[in-house]
């Protein structure tokens, strides 16, 4: 997560993709790959690997990915360095342009060779603020939707759900699996992951939700049930998924295009519009269809709302789908901008629960707006504190909300008790 | 069947050990938060990490007596339990588990980041500030002692009997606090708060002492796990402990003084056992390792805690010991 966003920001920097090693390689091996947020992959570097006492090993160029390896005969220290001279223009090493690794046996070691595009330093002021706010805005708009789901359950329930970062990761990993296993072109594969997704939401309220309120049971144990199943899932996610993270196949390696104040890749573009359209539809269902007004009504009043003659079970399955489905496509659109892990969705969670409080808890539109505000606060914030620290300034404002206005935006004063 | 035995053994350990100890703290600390007062504090883990980072940092960065790291930890666990409270406790019950579980994360992620590496020691954390404590030790620490068929190093043995000593020391002070007129009122809010407020009893203020007193049992809870440890570490502070903790407090009954403690220990007792059985069986290929590795097993304990947490809530909310009519399960 707080990977996805350095890219984001306007600052270079050079990473690398271990990629999926073989099993198959025995030999040592040093790798890595030289790319920028605004060059993106830089192919044709000359990369020399050498021993410590000068003698050269391999010289290779990186490739069309920016990806280049090395097969070493044994394990020790080694030299990589980089050719300064066959940087792009406007690119630069952030420092030396050797370093020395050391190799352990039957490894294959990462080098990371730093690389700045100038758009950190250069961009500052205002521009860098622009460029975050964009930023921010995407990231918003992707908390915004895995978090309607959130808030609607809460309103027509009553069931603060934590296991609904859950729903978010299901998601990813399961377009995850269509895409890199099953060889499906992402687009499809987040429908399905869609699908899954709702289905997912649906099996909760089936088998889950709708005995525990024909028992009876409270809301506060229903509220440390939901702990139990976010554990249960999150853990087995970690199990069958593993602790690593992972990219999809498509829509990698994408250059930034600048649009004079801020740079975007194609597919924060693709995100950003995305998650527009999804959540103007689900605004016009709400306001709209029957379903849409049966599910504000029993949000309103739950009884009132049995009384006229509304099946209350029938609209909260269909939240339990809808929420399932739109935190999958949350789920796998930040997967596309960060990597698919195990985690995401607990991650993602509290920033969801600060936007759904900011905005109002248990309204739908109060999600929507809490959340774009707690994602361009969470990245404009990295304008004074430093980048790992930034989920902390999400979740500061989320106790200055409420000890300013507890209901929030949107919220109605009467729901907090 | 000799693993099974061995297994039976470490698992033996593991009802005594100094892991059990800290979340028997934490429990009793989440008891009086949610079992006699009916607070969802779902950051207990954040007042330990506070306790333990109190030694850590006084002994090893300010050169301070360990005694003092002590007093360090309790006030600043006292300072994060009136921070979280004020915004929250005049707010419904699900505002104050938001907030707590986020301060929690926030909390770890502040301790574990870059910037904060001269102070904590970021993600490798601090080590050797224990010595003082160790020193203290009435037999040789240097040795292993066999106790019933279980191996403890000298230093093991002494920070386990100094915890067993304070939990007993907490559950007898949770005994009587709630014996007195404090506790009465504060089983009352958890009944009805309104009613309380009607009899004149400033409902704020007795939250936030129940909350601060939970809240410095848990700091006590991190000391022991980070001198039994011999290190501090934001990532030892997960999340996911608080759940254990709370699945503790659920297995052996809320609102019981014994609950969380016996909870804790059956706790560990049977997560261990899982742990080296599992291990075992996957070892002798009886579990085929296609189906389990033995890297999963950590993962799987976490697993079981959670279904267990849901199955004991749903069908045994009151544990082993509670009374179903003092577990407080309904939400205003």
């Amino acid at each position: 997560m707080l990977a996805l966003l350095i890219a984001a920001f306007g600052m270079a920097f050079a990473t690398l993709v271990p990629g999926v090693a073989s099993a198959a390689e025995a030999g040592e091996q040093v790798r890595g790959t030289l790319q920028t947020s605004l060059s993106g992959p830089i192919e044709g570097v000359t990369v020399e690997v050498a021993t410590p006492d000068g003698e050269t090993v391999d010289t290779v160029q990186t490739g069309e990915d920016g990806r280049w390896e090395v097969d070493l005969p044994a394990p020790g220290q080694y030299v990589v360095s980089v050719d300064p001279d066959d940087l792009p223009e406007g690119v630069e090493l952030n420092g030396e342009p050797s370093r020395t690794v050391t190799v352990d046996a039957g490894r294959a070691q990462p080098v990371n060779i730093g690389l700045n595009d100038g758009s950190r330093n250069d961009g500052g002021g205002t521009v860098r603020a622009v460029q975050l706010f964009v930023d921010g805005l995407r990231f918003g708009l992707l908390i915004a939707m895995a978090a309607v789901g959130l808030s609607l359950i809460y309103g027509t329930t009553g069931l603060t759900n934590f296991a609904h970062g859950e729903l978010v990761t299901i998601g990813a990993i399961a377009a995850w699996y269509i895409n890199v296993q099953g060889g499906v072109p992402l687009i499809p594969a987040a429908l399905l992951a869609m699908v899954v997704g709702g289905v997912v939401g649906a099996l909760n309220e089936l088998a889950i939700w709708r005995p525990l309120r024909r028992r009876g049971t409270g809301l506060i144990a229903a509220l440390v049930v939901s702990i139990g199943l976010s554990l249960a899932l999150r853990y087995s996610y970690q199990i069958f998924y593993g602790g690593f993270s992972n990219p999809y196949a498509d829509y990698q390696g994408q250059r930034a295009r600048s649009y004079g104040l801020f740079t975007l890749q194609d597919r924060d573009i693709a995100s950003i519009v995305i998650a527009v359209v999804v959540l103007v539809l689900v605004a016009l269902m709400l306001q709209r269809t029957k379903i849409g007004k049966a599910m504000r009504a029993v949000s309103d009043n739950r009884d009132l709302a049995a009384s006229s003659g509304i099946d209350v079970n029938r609209v909260v399955l269909f939240v339990w789908v809808l929420g399932g489905a739109l935190a999958a496509l949350g789920g796998v659109l930040l997967g596309l901008s960060d990597q698919v892990q195990w985690d995401m969705g607990f991650r993602l969670l509290l920033l969801m629960f600060a936007g759904v409080t900011l905005g109002g808890l248990g309204t739908a539109y109060g999600a929507l707006l809490g959340s774009l505000i707690v994602g361009v606060f969470v990245q404009m914030s990295t304008l004074v504190i430093p980048n790992d620290m930034k989920y902390v300034g999400g979740l500061l404002l989320l106790i200055v909300i409420l000890v300013v206005r507890p209901q929030g935006i949107l919220g109605s004063r009467a729901r907090i008790g | 069947m000799a693993d099974l035995l061995n297994a039976f053994a470490i698992a033996g350990k593991a009802f005594f050990g100094f892991q059990a100890i800290f979340f028997a703290l934490l429990a009793i600390g989440i008891n009086v938060h949610f079992g006699y007062t009916g607070l969802l504090n779902f950051g207990q883990i954040a007042f330990a990490m506070l306790g333990g980072f109190g030694i850590a940092i006084s002994v090893s960065l300010w050169g301070l007596p360990f005694w003092v790291g002590v007093i360090v930890g309790v006030l600043a666990s006292v300072v994060l339990a009136l921070l979280l409270g004020l915004p929250t406790l005049r707010l419904r019950a699900d505002y104050l588990a938001i907030v707590t579980i986020a301060t929690a994360e926030g909390l770890r992620l502040v301790f574990r980041s870059v910037s904060a590496t001269p102070v904590t020691g970021g993600t490798r954390g601090l080590s050797a500030f224990n010595r003082d404590f160790i020193a203290l030790a009435p037999w040789d620490t240097g040795r292993r002692y066999d106790l019933i068929g279980t191996t403890w190093s000298g230093s093991e043995l002494w920070v386990v009997t100094i915890g067993w000593i304070l939990v007993a020391l907490c559950s007898l002070l949770v005994w009587a606090l709630m014996r007195s007129p404090w506790g009465r009122v504060v089983k009352a809010i958890r009944e009805d708060e309104d009613a309380v407020r009607s009899l004149g009893k400033n409902v704020y203020a007795y939250k936030m002492q129940a909350l601060v007193l939970g809240g410095v049992f848990g700091a006590f809870g991190g000391m022991v796990y980070a001198v039994g440890t011999g290190s501090a570490i934001p990532d030892q502070y997960q999340n996911a402990n608080t759940f254990l903790a709370y699945a503790a407090l659920i297995l052996g009954g809320a609102a019981r003084v014994l609950g969380p403690v016996i909870g804790s220990m059956l706790l560990l007792f049977i997560l261990q056992f899982a742990d080296t059985g599992l291990r075992s069986l996957i070892a002798n290929g009886v579990i085929p390792a296609e189906l389990l590795s033995s890297t999963d097993v950590a993962q799987l304990r976490y697993v079981l805690v959670g279904i267990g947490l849901m199955l004991l809530l749903v069908f045994r909310p009151q544990g082993i010991f509670g009374d179903r009519r003092e577990v407080m399960l309904d939400a205003r």
